[in-house]
Parts: C-alpha cells; structure tokens; sequence
C-alpha cells in the first residue's frame, strides 16, 4: 500500500517538526545573525575585524583560551581515569565517593568561582591557615593585574576541580561498558595490573577518551564566568571579550565577532565530535 | 598497607571535590566582625545574616524569583517539543533519522554565547528583552537538544511490545502512548526536567545579555558579585548552590545514565 508508506514516512517528521523549527529560529537563524552584525560596519564589511586584529586583545583572548584547554584538559584527563578505575573497584563506599566527585556538575562556572574565591582570597582559606601555621608573615594575592600568573594558577586549579566531573562521568561509563572477560583473560597471562592498564583497559577506553577530549575541547572555548569573576580582563577569553565588548563597550559588532569566532572554533572540533559519534554508531550496528 | 590505602584515597579526594562547597558555605556564614580577623581560620559561630540581606535587601531573591521563573518556562518548552520528537526517534525507523540525531547531539555542543547578542536584536523587535520570557526561549533552545537526545532513550527503553499490546486490547497508537509508555517513562523524564532546570537555574552569559533590569539570579550575581564585600560574595555563591546540589542529589540514581546518554 504506497499510501500507508508515505504516512508512515511522514508521522516521525511531524513529530519532530517542532523541535527542528523551533532550533532553527533560536539556534540556526540567530548564527546568521551573528555573522550578519560581525560583517556589518561603517567602514566596509571588514571593519570590525580590522578593530579586532588592530588591538592585542584578540590575540591574548585567542591565546589564553587555548592555553587554558592545552594546560587543564590533560590534567583532567589524567585525573579522570586514575578516579574512574578507583571508583570501578567497587569498595565499600565507592558509590558515595562517585557522587561526592560529581557534585561539583551541580555548580555554575560563576559560583565555582565565587567558592574557589573563598579559599585564595587576600583573607581566604589558604592565607588563614599559612598565617595560623606561621608559613608566611602577610597574605599572598593572588588577584590583581600585578599577579597575572597566579591568577591564572588559580583559575586552572578552579576548572580542574570543577570540569574534572565531567570528564570524570564520561570516562567511567566507559569503563563500566568494557566486558570484564578480557581483564581476566590478562590475569589468566599473568599480566601485572600495569600491564593490563596500558595493554588492555586503555586501549578499550580510546573511544570514550576520544569523546571525552572532544566534548572538554567545545566546553573550553565557551569558558567565561571562571575567568571573567576571578580575573576580569586580567585574563582575556574569546568569551569574556564577547561580553566585554557588547556590555561595556557597547559594541555588538565587535561582540558578534568573537562569537562568530567561538562558533567556527565549536564548528571545527563538532565536527570531528560527531565524526567520531558516527563511527561509533556504525560500530555499535555491526555487533 | 591497602587497607589504609583507599580510606586516605576516599578522603583525599572527598576533600578536594567537596572542599571549596563546604568552605564557602561557611564563609558565607561567617560574622562580618570575623571576616578580617586573621587569629582563627573557622569562625566562632555562624550566622545567616548575609544570606538573609543578600536575598531580602540586595535584590537576591527578586532575582531568585525570576530565575525559577525562566527554568520553568523554559522545561515546559523543551520538553512539550522535545518528547514528540524524542519518541519519533525511538520508535520510528525513517530516512535521515541519523542525521537528525547528529544535528541534535551537535547543537547540544553549541553554546547559547554565539547567539545571544544576535537574539538581542531579534527581541528588541519583538518586545522581549528584557523579559523573563525572552531568556526563557533562549534557555529551552540550550535544553531541548539534550531533551530530544534523553527522551528518545528513555522510550527506546520502554519495550514497544507493551505498546503494542496496548494496541491489540484497542488503544489507539497515541492512548498506548499516554496509557502505557508516557507512565513507564516518566521517573526517567521528571529526572531529565530537574536536570534541565538546574541547566537553566546555572546559565549566566545568555541571561546577562538578554535581560537588564529583570535579572535571573547568576546573571545578577555577575553583574554585582565582584563590587560586592567579601561575605555577600560567598552568600551568592551558597544560594546558587544549595538547591542545585539538592535537586541533583533527588536524582543521583539517574545522572550516570543521563550524563552518559547526553554527553556520550
């Protein structure tokens, strides 16, 4: 019956035409946009990138933003499979552990950095209990324009304790999908539990450290209210320039910009995100 | 020698991820009298004094209000587009269903930042910015890919032979649905709404630029927090915090799979 096919065909678009529309005019249609107000100037269509590319600041947001990724990325990475096999040993309270790691997913970016601030403000934490053990004479600052690098310490330290989480999730499910048969195979080859890391559960978790990366990759480009509490533009980030420049300067143009900027970055790496995703799929099909 | 070994790994690591939460909580609780006073590091007592200014005086819970607002708002949105198409996913096979899959788990990676000054434009026009209902549109573009993307998975997991059952004792397709797998669904989905709304409750960058006077609470806190003394700051930091921990803790039994479906 080619009637009933074509209604059969037709239902799941109908069901999913909401949806698509509705991303379209708050998603796809404002991208546009964004490029629209990023090409629009008095002085020729390249104007405000000759604003952005005329001052150091794009530069140092560019700069900032991938040195923060290069630099926390790989700690969290690290950090993530060394707690993702403990919390898999499964010992008594491993899942009050699990949870107690994933409470910082609970956070905004702007009340980590109000929490972080607790601990290395002038009078935080740190300083107290240094000066109570008499370690040091006055407190240490570590904010202000002076202190640029221990801004950056401590904005570093922020993300590793509150993006780890995610990382941390994404990388335990993983663990958690390998089939135990070839851990104990390795025992059976008398495999040393260094061995079997490197030989065997690694190797078997490439694909969820992969997305895992890509996933920190696209979340590093939109880092904002970290920086922008802590450091304000001590720090330059492609997002922090994008508020900046619309809320303080006014400038939408300019804005849109940096955020046609995040979006080619976000562009890039999704692409390699949902590369992979599909490989994954197809392998998933062919088991 | 192991047996010491994971108590201290158990603590170390409990200190380090829940360290900074409990810290601030105190400091917010600290008397302003002891805040300079560098002799003890905890403080002699406790008080709720900056709490309650920072909510009952500064506007914090004005702002409070319209952040539930804008969280509910913006569920009810994503998820009265998102289930219908969720359930497409699940239960229909059809040409492109991949590729709308993929377009959903790629505009999950989209971050509202790249749109936001954009919308902006477009809400002048419209009479929405500056509206509770204007970032409320925003958020539930942010939440309804990851609605689409749970929703589908949790259908996928109710068996469609019951469904079908349903249908044999003459329930039409749609009272199957709302009879049998919209009930089996929905601890799954009351899970994804509450995690939607703490995605919502958490959004400061898009809620900063689309509103000005009609502020949700982190877009208040960014525009204040750093001209503010030092206990107001940690006040923000504790009311951002203690519902968005509660509301997960509701759901731990369900954030592995969410995360692990979501974030793939």
């Amino acid at each position: 019956m080619p009637h009933m096919h074509i209604k059969k065909q037709f239902i799941p678009w109908l069901l999913l035409a909401p949806s698509l529309i509705y991303l379209l005019i708050f998603m796809g249609l404002p991208i546009i946009g964004t490029a629209k107000l990023a090409f629009e100037s008095d002085e020729g269509w390249l104007g405000n990138f000759k604003i952005l590319f005329s001052s150091k600041d794009f530069q140092n947001a560019l700069w900032n933003t991938l040195l923060l990724a290069v630099i926390v990325i790989p700690i969290q990475l690290v950090l993530s499979i060394f707690l993702a096999i403990l919390v898999n040993k499964k010992f008594k309270g491993h899942q009050t552990l699990l949870y107690i790691i994933a409470s910082p997913l609970a956070l905004s970016d702007i009340t980590a950095a109000l929490m972080s601030y607790s601990i290395f403000a002038p009078n935080g934490y740190l300083n107290r209990i240094l000066l109570s053990i008499n370690w040091i004479e006055r407190p240490i600052y570590f904010f202000g324009y002076m202190f640029k690098s221990k801004e950056m310490l401590v904005i570093i330290l922020t993300e590793v304790w509150r993006a780890t989480p995610l990382v941390f999730v994404m990388i335990l499910a993983g663990l958690q999908s390998i089939n135990k048969e070839y851990i104990e195979a390795a025992e059976v080859f008398g495999f040393s539990s260094w061995q079997r890391l490197w030989k065997i559960t690694l190797p078997l978790l490439k694909p969820s450290i992969l997305s895992a990366l890509l996933i920190r990759t696209l979340f590093a480009f939109q880092l904002f209210g970290v920086v922008w509490l802590l450091a304000g533009r001590d720090i330059k980030v492609l997002a922090g320039e994008t508020y900046y420049w619309y809320v303080f300067m006014n400038n939408k143009n300019v804005a849109s910009v940096y955020a046609l900027i995040i979006a080619l970055l976000t562009f890039v790496v999704g692409w390699f995100y949902i590369k992979t995703i599909r490989s994954e799929h197809l392998e998933e099909g062919a088991r | 020698m192991m047996k010491i070994m994971y108590p201290l790994l158990f603590v170390l690591i409990a200190l380090f991820f829940l360290g900074p939460t409990v810290l601030a909580f105190i400091a917010s609780m600290t008397p302003a009298s002891e805040f300079y006073d560098y002799s003890h590091i905890f403080p002699s007592r406790l008080t709720l004094e900056h709490i309650n200014k920072l909510l009952f005086t500064l506007g914090g819970f004005k702002a409070l209000l319209v952040s539930i607002e804008v969280a509910l708002i913006s569920i009810a949105i994503a998820f009265a587009l998102g289930i219908p198409a969720g359930y497409a996913l699940a239960r229909y096979a059809f040409r492109g269903k991949n590729a709308v899959t993929l377009a959903m788990l790629f505009t999950r990676s989209l971050p509202l930042i790249v749109v936001s000054v954009s919308l902006v434009t477009v809400y002048l026009r419209f009479n929405l910015a500056d509206t509770a209902i204007g970032v409320a549109l925003a958020h539930a573009a942010m939440i309804l890919p990851f609605v689409v993307i749970i929703t589908s998975s949790i259908f996928s997991s109710v068996f469609i032979e019951y469904e079908e059952a349903g249908m044999v004792f003459g329930l039409t397709r749609f009272g199957a649905f709302i009879r049998i797998s919209l009930p089996l669904a929905l601890p799954g989905l009351a899970a994804s709404a509450i995690y939607g709304f703490i995605m919502s409750w958490n959004e400061a960058f898009a809620a900063s630029i689309l509103s000005i006077q009609n502020r949700t609470l982190p877009a208040h806190i960014l525009a204040t927090a750093m001209a503010s003394p030092d206990y107001f700051k940690y006040a923000m930091a504790t009311v951002m915090a203690v519902p968005a921990l509660i509301f997960i803790f509701i759901i731990r039994k369900y954030l592995i799979s969410i995360w692990g479906i979501s974030l793939k």
